[in-house]
């Protein structure tokens, strides 16, 4: 039996999702004002990508699998734009 | 050729219960499905009673509250979403498309034993003390005041969600990777491209369900501020999240009843769709923009004022397709030669019934309207024309239309088109009063109303008990038919759909050579202008 090890993608970006969680954690007790939310959110984009690219294997993916993920994206995207209007907007 | 088909190649009951065989798996769904919807129907009976009269002759208002959550709860989870894809879809799309089964056939019948499981739980849920929030599972409600069963029976819809992705993707890589030689994409069938955009909306949109129902649990069992305002909850939260997925899930039910009716139509017209690309984009700008518009059900639930409009807006612009279609079956059917066989009834009542149910959802998606027609009886009829009149309708339409390649045998004409025709007039004598009592201001959900209601009331009654009887005749003269009817030929109806080249009942691997398509579909040539052998 061969044994087998994980690929370096894998644990790099495990790695690199709890380098990046640790600063989250760290930037979230910056004082950054309106901006906290902004860089909590773009490194969370990066995450999404890094999971996408890396554990869900997409890089190697043909493009019918790829318009799908990103049709769940766009759709999220929908959810979070439509629904965060009416909490930004209620008076 | 051997004369064994897919019902005779084996009878044990192994045979079934660990069956790949798509046709076989829409069999345990159909007969899953007609449990489900007896019990659905046994509790509307029951609501339908109550209501004759304006006092609580039969029930109290907490048996009352649990007894149109049950029947919210299996007619929408477990009858109206799986009905026409899981049982009509599972068995006609890979004959539709000449493949021998569905891309991943063990994946198939897995959905079927998840179904059952959720279907089971919730059930569970119901029986052993029964849930009152309402289908919809509302918070606060169900995360504070009622009792613990609403995790159970949320639990129990959270697990058929799993079964409805499933089928969701099996269809999609079905209909891209398995259509035979030929079969493009402008020559599929448009119940195909109808189940192809449920499929999509099936596999985006209930993970957000699943998702939400969890954060309820979480909310309810850990105490975390979710929905919850008075620890950083939102309530309005749960009613995005949830209608996100429901309001969608309404297009899951009506897309594949949409598809059905294309080939009804165009069959017993005997012509080619009119408009076909129209018809089939519309299928997918239904399923796209059936997304933007969930927050029409929020009208009044404290909602921003500029949300609303831009929902208000949303939802016209999603009757835009819907109406092209009744446009192009009404279209289809000028200058056709009709046969009014049963199949056709019931797409006659569903052009019908749509129309009435899509122009009262204009009415609703209009914002003053809605604050005046919220939570009345207009609404209950509203989506029953849509779901009931317009879905159910479809789903007896394919099940007569398809039944003789099912079973390999024909049923009474006769006792079909009556049926079809009671459920017809059963159908608007129990709901279109309902509009009138919603317009009147009787609210939904109570059980005693004022004297004044009681007319209308007791026409409702008297409709339902018409439609109940209606709904329960083909129970008698198509399980009569599947054993002693007559010997169904290859294509009865003399269509032109690659299903109806294969023998009735089609045998385990459905066709004996790989088909290969050279025209477009509905081309009601010489050859396929002939009567429907069996009228």
């Amino acid at each position: 039996m061969t044994e087998w090890r994980p690929p370096f993608a894998l644990v790099g970006a495990w790695l690199g999702l709890l380098a990046l969680l640790a600063l989250t954690v760290t930037l979230a007790y910056a004082p950054l004002g309106a901006a906290n939310a902004v860089v909590a959110l773009g490194i969370g984009t990066i995450k999404a990508m890094l999971v996408a690219a890396i554990f869900m294997e997409l890089r190697h993916r043909s493009g019918l699998t790829l318009i799908f993920a990103g049709a769940g994206l766009f759709w999220l995207g929908i959810l979070l734009w439509l629904g965060s209007m009416d909490f930004l907007t209620r008076t | 050729m051997s004369d064994k088909n897919y019902l005779t190649t084996d009878y044990t009951l192994r045979s079934w219960f660990l069956t790949t065989d798509h046709k076989r798996i829409a069999i345990l769904y159909f007969a899953s499905l007609i449990f489900f919807f007896f019990i659905g129907g046994a509790a509307a009976t029951a609501i339908r009673i109550e209501l004759a009269t304006p006092q609580a002759d039969l029930v109290s208002s907490d048996v009352y509250n649990r007894l149109f959550t049950m029947h919210g709860i299996i007619m929408v989870w477990f009858f109206l979403i799986p009905s026409i894809p899981n049982t009509l879809g599972n068995f006609v799309v890979p004959l539709m498309i000449g493949a021998r089964d569905l891309a991943f056939p063990r994946l198939n019948l897995m959905s079927w034993y998840i179904f059952m499981l959720g279907g089971c739980i919730t059930l569970f849920a119901i029986l052993a003390g029964g849930v009152d929030t309402g289908w919809t599972f509302y918070t606060p409600f169900s995360t504070l005041y009622s009792n613990s069963y609403v995790i159970v029976a949320a639990a129990g819809v959270f697990i058929a969600g799993f079964s409805s992705i499933l089928t969701g993707l099996n269809f999609i890589v079905t209909i891209h990777r398995l259509r035979a030689p030929g079969l493009t994409w402008y020559r599929l069938p448009l119940f195909l491209w109808s189940l192809y955009a449920t499929s999509v909306i099936l596999v985006l949109a209930t993970p957000v369900l699943a998702i939400t129902l969890l954060l309820m649990a979480t909310e309810r069992f850990f105490g975390v501020g979710i929905f919850d305002p008075r620890i950083g909850g939102d309530p309005l939260l749960f009613q995005h999240l949830f209608w996100f997925y429901s309001h969608p899930a309404v297009y899951i039910m009506i897309l594949p009843g949409m598809g059905v009716i294309n080939e009804l139509v165009s069959c017993f017209s005997r012509k080619e769709v009119f408009g076909y690309k129209f018809v089939a984009w519309c299928s997918v700008a239904i399923a796209a923009v059936g997304f933007l518009v969930w927050g029409h059900h929020m009208f009044v639930s404290g909602q921003s004022l500029v949300a609303s409009l831009v929902f208000s807006f949303m939802s016209f612009i999603v009757a835009v397709p819907s109406a092209i279609k009744v446009f192009n079956w009404t279209a289809t059917l000028h200058k056709g030669s009709i046969h009014f066989d049963a199949p056709m009834l019931y797409a006659l009542a569903f052009i019908g019934l749509f129309t009435i149910g899509g122009l009262t959802g204009l009415f609703l998606a209009c914002l003053a309207f809605d604050v005046h027609a919220t939570d009345t009886y207009f609404v209950v009829a509203h989506f029953h024309y849509i779901m009931v009149g317009g879905m159910v309708t479809a789903y007896f339409g394919g099940l007569h239309y398809w039944w003789p390649k099912i079973t390999g045998r024909l049923y009474s004409e006769y006792w079909a088109r009556t049926a079809a025709v009671l459920i017809f007039f059963g159908f608007n004598l129990t709901f279109f009063p309902q509009f009138i009592l919603g317009a009147e201001g009787m609210p939904r959900r109570y059980h005693v109303y004022p004297p004044e209601f009681q007319v209308w009331n007791v026409l409702s009654s008297g409709g339902a008990a018409i439609l109940a009887v209606a709904y329960l005749m083909p129970l008698f003269y198509l399980g009569y038919s599947a054993f002693h009817g007559r010997r169904a030929p290859a294509n009865p109806w003399n269509a032109p759909g690659l299903e109806w080249q294969t023998s009735s009942p089609p045998p385990e691997f459905n066709f004996a050579s790989q088909p290969v398509v050279t025209r477009a579909p509905y081309q009601y040539n010489e050859h396929f202008q002939a009567e429907p052998q069996n009228a």
